[in-house]
């Protein structure tokens, strides 16, 4: 009984994880319909920024209880100064190009920015475990998580919320739904497209560095971090359907419970399961679970 | 450009490569010899690209070949070059024979990400199984040549040597394929698949086709790296090792089939360079090199060169 | 009829609440001329589509020289002997006019089992008798496409387009050539001269005619026998004197009495 109520907290807890990391590259997809390798460097910007400046503020003697505001605010703060200076300065002279040209695009800028983290923070490991104790633990029968996990799934849930209500019930959300469904005849309309596509790249990065962010207090924060997750992310998006937020819901708790029972019960296929997942579903539904249904163009 | 021509200067980059190779230094060995290598994969990216279908997982193959390799070690005791690529080959022709049922019903993003899927799935499998060495990988037996094992003065030479003849095979065979009703269908597949289906031809069974050569290609590749470094590990399926063939084929362009072979030896040259001068900047390095070749050369390396129009 | 080489018998398909075919049934003989008009959405090209196989009808079937083709994949009925030119040409934009040929001629290789890694001088094409270069001039010729045969396809005007599109059509020398509009894009004048040429190429071969077309005069001169269609059904079958002058065939189809819909 132990063994699968552990399965699905683990499960619940890597799914939220998933869902906030695999968010922003969605986003971006839906909007911009790229594939933004540069996702995984705004995570891992995000961790490093989150883990210095704790790091630094809980040296300094602040309050530790605030370290979950620097934790956030700097990581995204970070992005938010960032990312429009990627899309401006560089993204959009690509947009007339194809999409794999694009692809290629954000994996140079990906190539870049590794080693911008590496010139910026160095290579040594930051390593700041305090808001990951913080908050004290709790049991699920006799099973112990730090409350910290559970942190993660609120954001997670929030931020699934705060997104959908974003898009459907605001102004911008709408017409930001109209540039998703036809970029071209919503410029014809007069929508500024363009500064869609900033936002909505903006806010790809700031919630890919809030994933990192968030995971900084529970790992080691190395070079490389991004490069896991951009392939995690991306068989998540893809098993959900590229560009549907609901589907990266679905896809999270599909791989993060497939995940959790691999590990508990098959830990040799851990590694590959989540692709054999991606493939089986590529296989039988190449646009996702949930994808946006796009006309048959003969 | 015509076949002729292709023949003319593959011949002659060959001479050079066989006559240079005598004196150059030995890390200048070792990286020519990656580059023909890493050539043949990208090479095995060209022919799938002229289809108009780019994959993200080439490093499947490339792998698959490297552990074939391995396997003729570990099992039979054999570090044979030549038997090292028959293996990779016949490995890479099953597999791509199987899994080309899949993947040859998809195109555009899909074919990508089903090929990158397929490649992360053999990484994770690599990982978890012992026998293979795992996370550590299997040390290479000492390169022996049709039974000969070249003295070590010889050795990367040999290696060098063997690795030109095969790239210039491989360049022969496939410009011959591209001039084939066969060959030629590729291109048309990429322009308008409808037409190819209503002058009577399997999209989806010249695609299988393609789909293989560009597998055995990759794991002769992938077989030849493995003797000249010596040690392989599952990275070789890791999507950057993917990312590194596709950043290869871009950069050589589609404009000939030696601009692959152009395009690791300039990878292979930015690599090394920009790793001696700054071990933290080289990836930096890259990723500047392929945003100006996206920007200032869209087709690749290869439109540097004077194009004389084909007929 | 005696022995038709096309027999449709009861042809049926609805998309949705649109019936694109009602209980069609028609034969076709061979080495004839067949014009099918009617106005947009009365079924022509879905008549057309079924026969080469890009989409399956609910009901019926479709008999070519004996054989059932019904539902037969369109690459399954180009191999059979029945080509097809299209509303929208469908060409190879990035090859050159005379590489277009040569993939057609390659496939033909390649069906009859010939070609492999031979060069093009070397393998007679069958049906065309001579090598691939050879047969592809001569191809080029009967459509007056030798002039542009160094140009890229996507760089050709509208009528020229229409002119490979059909020529592309006829390299595997078909028993049935369908045209879906063969004349539209070219201009009033040449439209005729055009016509006679496709035709001429055509049954030089031995092949039937079936062209979609909106150009009455152009069908009454070049047709010997006219299909009408309306809401799925034909409503009209004879020679073009006949139809053309049919009282429900001038309500429907070409609009010369008022009324209908």
């Amino acid at each position: 009984m132990d063994q699968v109520l552990s399965v699905v907290v683990d499960g619940a807890i890597y799914s939220a994880w998933l869902f906030i990391a695999a968010l922003g590259l969605t986003l971006v997809y839906g909007v911009m319909r790229i594939i933004n390798i540069t996702h995984g460097s705004f995570y891992a910007i995000g961790a490093y920024s989150a883990a210095s400046f704790t790091g630094a503020w809980l040296a300094a003697g602040g309050a530790p209880m605030l370290s979950y505001a620097v934790l956030v605010v700097s990581a995204v703060l970070v992005a938010l100064v960032l990312a429009p200076v990627i899309e401006r300065g560089l993204l959009r002279y690509m947009y007339a190009r194809d999409e794999v040209v694009l692809l290629l695009g954000t994996y140079a800028l990906f190539l870049i920015l590794e080693d911008v983290v590496k010139l910026v923070w160095g290579v040594n490991p930051y390593f700041i475990a305090e808001p990951y104790g913080l908050l004290g633990s709790f049991s699920v029968g006799r099973l112990i998580y730090p409350v910290y996990n559970l942190l993660l799934i609120g954001v997670a849930l929030a931020a699934g919320v705060a997104l959908t209500l974003l898009m459907h019930r605001t102004r911008a959300g709408k017409l930001l739904l109209a540039v998703i469904d036809d970029p071209e005849l919503s410029k014809a309309m007069g929508i500024d497209v363009g500064r869609f596509y900033l936002a909505a790249f903006t806010l790809g990065a700031v919630l890919a560095a809030l994933a990192g962010a968030l995971t900084a207090p529970t790992v080691s924060v190395v070079p490389g971090l991004g490069v896991d997750v951009i392939v995690l992310s991306f068989s998540v998006v893809v098993i959900g359907g590229l560009g549907s937020l609901p589907g990266a819901a679905l896809g999270a708790l599909i791989v993060g419970v497939v995940r959790s029972v691999s590990v508990h019960y098959a830990p040799q296929l851990e590694l590959f399961v989540i692709y054999l997942v991606m493939a089986i579903v590529l296989a039988f539904r190449p646009r996702g679970l949930f994808a946006a249904a796009e006309p048959r163009r003969i | 450009m015509s076949a002729g021509r292709t023949g003319r200067i593959a011949a002659i980059a060959l001479l050079l490569l066989l006559a240079g190779g005598l004196f150059v230094p030995d890390w200048l060995r070792f990286l020519l010899t990656v580059a023909m290598a890493q050539g043949l994969v990208a090479l095995g990216l060209t022919v799938q690209l002229r289809a108009g279908l780019l994959s993200f997982g080439q490093a499947l193959y490339y792998c698959l070949g490297a552990y074939a390799a391995a396997a003729l070690g570990r099992f039979l005791n054999s570090g044979d070059v030549i038997l090292q690529m028959v293996a990779a080959a016949a490995a890479a022709g099953v597999a791509a024979a199987v899994l080309g049922l899949l993947v040859a019903r998809y195109r555009g993003i899909f074919y990508g990400l089903l090929s990158l899927a397929l490649s992360m799935i053999l990484y994770g499998l690599l990982v978890k199984t012992e026998a293979l060495g795992s996370t550590d990988g299997i040390n290479i037996l000492p390169s022996t040549l049709f039974g000969v094992r070249p003295s070590q003065a010889w050795l990367r030479y040999s290696v060098l040597a063997t690795a030109g003849l095969v790239a210039f095979a491989a360049v022969l065979a496939v410009e011959r394929h591209f001039n084939t009703p066969l060959g030629r269908l590729g291109p048309a597949i990429r322009d308008n698949e409808i037409r190819v289906e209503y002058m009577g031809a399997s999209v989806r069974a010249i695609i299988h086709i393609e789909y293989v050569i560009a597998a055995v290609l990759s794991a002769v590749g992938g077989a030849l790296a493995a003797t000249t470094v010596g040690h392989i590990d599952p990275d070789m399926a890791y999507w950057t090792t993917s990312g590194e063939f596709v950043f290869i084929a871009i950069l050589a362009g589609s404009g000939s089939v030696l601009a692959p072979f152009l395009g690791a030896i300039v990878y292979g040259l930015i690599h090394s360079t920009a790793y001696q001068l700054s071990p933290n900047t080289w990836q930096m390095t890259l990723g500047i090199a392929l945003l100006l070749v996206i920007l200032l050369l869209p087709r690749g390396l290869w439109s540097l060169f004077p194009q004389r129009r084909s007929a | 009829m005696s022995d038709p080489v096309l027999d449709v018998q009861r042809l049926s398909k609805r998309f949705g609440a649109v019936s694109a075919a009602q209980d069609i049934s028609v034969q076709i003989a061979g080495d004839s001329v067949v014009g099918l008009i009617g106005a947009n959405g009365a079924g022509k090209t879905s008549f057309v589509n079924m026969i080469t196989g890009f989409v399956k009808p609910d009901a019926g079937r479709i008999r070519f020289g004996g054989r059932d083709i019904t539902g037969l994949a369109p690459r399954a009925i180009t191999r059979l002997g029945i080509c097809r030119s299209f509303q929208i040409p469908q060409l190879y934009g990035s090859m050159t006019v005379f590489e277009n040929v040569l993939v057609g001629l390659g496939v033909l290789l390649r069906n009859a089992g010939r070609g492999g890694f031979l060069s093009r001088e070397a393998v007679v094409v069958p049906g065309h008798g001579g090598s691939a270069d050879e047969a592809a001039e001569r191809v080029l010729a009967a459509f007056g496409l030798l002039p542009y045969r160094r140009e890229r396809a996507d760089a050709l005007s509208g009528g020229v387009r229409k002119l490979l599109d059909i020529a592309l059509a006829m390299v595997a020398k078909p028993r049935i050539l369908l045209l879906d509009e063969p004349t539209s894009g070219v201009s009033a004048m040449e439209k005729f001269q055009v016509m006679e040429m496709i035709i001429q190429a055509a049954k030089g071969e031995g092949a039937t005619v079936l062209f979609i077309e909106h150009d009455m005069e152009l069908v009454e001169r070049c047709a010997e026998r006219v299909l009408a269609f309306y809401d799925g059904r034909v409503i009209a079958d004879g020679p073009p004197g006949t139809v053309l002058s049919d009282e429900e065939v001038r309500r429907l189809v070409t609009g010369a009495l008022p009324g209908g819909r």
